[in-house]
């Protein structure tokens, strides 16, 4: 490909190359404190391409391929070509990462215990996991968690803190100091900025953590704390996981391994001060 | 170049000493193109290579495969058992049941069985009442397939979400070549749970015969890499094994593409066998290895032609302008 | 003849109680499997033995108190157990 680097995200190296210099240039300047592949070796790689070649000149659209795809995975405007190789990462994570099991959730570290954030889309835990950030904990990844079947431990993935809509002026402002991308604004997802986690998350980010307590937070509501019972934080993990089905037998040993001896509460919360002074109570409390 | 490396690597495994870390990005992106990154794997595993994390999640991944894949004909043999109808499995399914070198490690996709012709109807009624749908109800499509196809329109299992193809014989009945499909079936060897596999020779005719008329050889090197495989322990069982090879792939009208695809496998993976190169073979090879450092496919014209090619196989010439036609109008 | 069920050998499932739940993982399909009570107990005794559901009530209430056991309902209990694939019907 015409252009191309590569990088490392926790144990995950990627190749990513590109038709246009753009999203290469913005990756290599944000991902610019980010290690490279352990020998040299990736373990995905991303391809941003024009569908023809004019289309490089003529109203550029980015397709997002790699060694694994899905068929309609629709183009962006090459002003968004940031977004496009963000994407390409995490749909190699989703439909491929076989090494560990995939969680979708936020992770935050403090003493070598983890708390892991999980929820639907919107229920905050991207943003909840880059506030605790700014507040002394280190931030293990605000997307994936990846849960090592081989030791129950979480390794990190602090890949670029993926900022939506009314998240971006909340993170502006609670991280002024902080490294953000440009604003890319009308996304298919709303506005989205990112943030480049802070310098103790990258030089910590080869270090797992004990899993310690998992929560479920759901904004909107009046503040609520709820026990989650084993078998239900199962389910919802397991719809919470790309890869559960195809890690087969380790995953269900990973899981069945982690809920045995994990605390979990379901949250609700009307504001991010209430979230998180719910969280400092919970992790005193449990975990 | 990346395909070239990935074909050497699958032969010779010690040529991995000749690639620097450039080297096994290119390797392994050609190999996750071809769908050969499982069977890559096996064929390195214990070796101390600077890719062995990644060799090591793709022989875990092939292994789940090969799980799914052998509960699928499960599934089939549980809901067509009470039919009492001879079930064939084909391709990686059948590689894997049997247990033979050529399913180490192999990606396997849909469930692909030959039923006898006489009990399509049957087979259908019995895989629709066991929770199977059609995938896309298209009168055109499905018109297509039932007249022209020689297999059923693909079903998909709408808890499981995996498709089967119930094959009535290896190659639609308009291709020229006509394999004797009663002679398939008639000497299929019973596994242990009752399914069947193709006779060891027919295996390899198939594979042949799946090479070069479906498709424009995308996939090719995989198919080839099945061909491989499979010779080679055919012919350490056997040593008259390419000799009666050979008879039943002229009784299968399929001579030609038999020789086409052991001379291929001889030069691109050093199989035994196959004669003496012709001049056409460099085109093939050409496409088959066609990946670059990315796992793209270069040489679109070279595409183009083959899928051109393989329709004119497939299809009588009034019949093949009018299927483009309508797949044009379809746009 | 009333049909009879089977599951498959203990070896080939793995059944890790979560709660009142059990988390049951089918090593031939490589599926996992949600099941509340009596649902292991009933894998357990007709693992690799096929029994029909009178067979498998009486071996039940041999083992459990059964409040309310009725053939009808565990053969409906059964046939679920098909579907899923952790029990055959022979």
């Amino acid at each position: 490909m015409r252009y191309a680097t590569t990088l490392r995200i926790g144990p995950v190296g990627f190749r990513i190359g590109s038709d246009w210099r753009s999203p290469v240039d913005q990756l290599r300047d944000l991902y610019r404190d980010y290690p490279q592949p352990s020998d040299g070796i990736v373990d995905f790689n991303v391809r941003l391409f024009a569908a023809r070649p004019w289309r490089r000149f003529v109203r550029p659209s980015v397709m997002i391929g790699g060694d694994f795809t899905i068929p309609d995975a629709a183009p962006l405007p090459l002003a968004q070509g940031l977004l496009a190789a963000e994407m390409g990462m995490n749909l190699q994570m989703a439909l491929a990462q076989r090494r560990y099991l995939l969680l979708h959730a936020s992770a935050v570290e403090r003493d070598g215990r983890a708390l892991l954030m999980t929820g639907e889309s919107g229920a905050g835990k991207s943003t909840l996991a880059a506030l605790l950030m700014t507040r002394g904990w280190r931030l293990m990844g605000d997307e994936f968690a990846l849960l090592d079947p081989a030791s129950g431990q979480i390794h990190a993935f602090p890949r670029l803190v993926s900022l939506k809509n009314e998240a971006i002026t909340v993170m502006e402002r609670a991280a002024p100091d902080g490294r953000f991308g440009p604003l890319l604004a009308g996304t298919p997802k709303g506005d989205i900025r990112h943030l480049v986690p802070d310098a103790a998350a990258i030089a910590a980010m080869d270090r797992p953590a004990t899993p310690a307590l998992l929560l479920f937070p759901t904004y909107g509501q009046a503040s609520d704390v709820r026990v989650v019972e084993p078998a239900e934080t199962f389910v919802r993990l397991t719809q919470a996981s790309t890869n559960y089905v195809a890690m087969g037998e380790r995953g269900f040993d990973a899981l069945t391994g982690l809920v045995a001896r994990l605390p979990v509460r379901a949250i609700d919360y009307p504001d991010t001060d209430t979230a998180l002074a719910l969280v400092e109570r919970l992790w005193g409390e449990v975990a | 170049m990346s395909a070239l490396w990935l074909a050497m690597a699958l032969e010779d495994p010690s040529t991995y000493d000749m690639l620097d870390a450039d080297g096994w990005n290119a390797v392994i992106a050609a190999a996750r193109a071809e769908q050969l990154i499982g069977s890559l794997a096996v064929r390195l595993e214990g070796l101390t290579i600077p890719a062995a994390r990644i060799m090591a999640d793709a022989r875990a991944s092939a292994e789940q495969g090969r799980v799914a894949a052998l509960w699928e004909a499960e599934a089939a043999r549980r809901a067509l058992a009470p039919l009492g109808v001879p079930i064939v499995l084909l391709k990686g399914t059948a590689f894997v049941a049997a247990g033979l070198d050529a399913g180490r490690g192999r990606s396997i996709g849909d469930l692909d069985i030959l039923v006898p012709r006489e009990h399509l109807d049957a087979v259908e009624a019995a895989l629709l009442a066991a929770g199977w749908e059609w995938v896309k109800p298209d009168p055109y499509d499905d018109a297509y397939y039932r007249r022209w196809m020689h297999e059923l329109p693909p079903l998909i299992h709408r808890e499981r979400d995996r498709m089967i193809d119930v094959h009535h014989t290896i190659l639609p009945p308009t291709a020229r070549p006509t394999p004797d499909a009663g002679a398939l079936i008639a000497d299929a060897v019973a596994l242990e749970n009752g399914l069947f596999v193709l006779s060891n020779e027919d295996m390899v005719i198939h594979a042949a015969a799946h090479l070069f008329a479906d498709g424009d050889l995308q996939g090719g090197l995989r198919n080839l890499w099945d061909i491989d495989r499979l010779v080679r322990e055919f012919v350490e069982r056997d040593a008259g094994f390419l000799a009666s090879l050979t008879q039943r792939a002229a009784m299968h009208d399929l001579s030609g593409a038999v020789a086409r695809a052991l001379r291929l496998a001889r030069r691109i993976y050093g199989t035994p066998g196959g004669g003496e190169p012709v001049a056409s073979d460099a085109l093939f090879a050409r496409r088959l290895l066609a990946r670059d450092g990315w796992g793209r496919l270069r040489h679109k014209g070279t595409e183009f032609g083959f899928y051109v090619r393989s329709h004119w196989l497939r299809m009588p010439p009034a019949m093949l302008a009018r299927h483009l036609w309508t797949k044009f109008r379809k746009k | 003849m009333p049909a009879r069920y089977r599951a498959p050998p203990a070896v080939s499932l793995r059944i890790v109680p979560l709660d009142a739940l059990s988390a049951v993982y089918h090593r031939a399909s490589g599926q996992t499997h949600i099941v509340a009570p009596p649902v292991p107990e009933i894998l357990e005794l007709i693992a690799d033995q096929a029994m029909t559901p009178e067979e498998l009530l009486a071996a039940l209430a041999e083992r459990f108190d059964l409040p309310d056991g009725d053939a009808a309902g565990l053969t409906a209990r059964l046939d679920e157990l098909v579907d899923t694939g952790l029990v055959e019907r022979l």
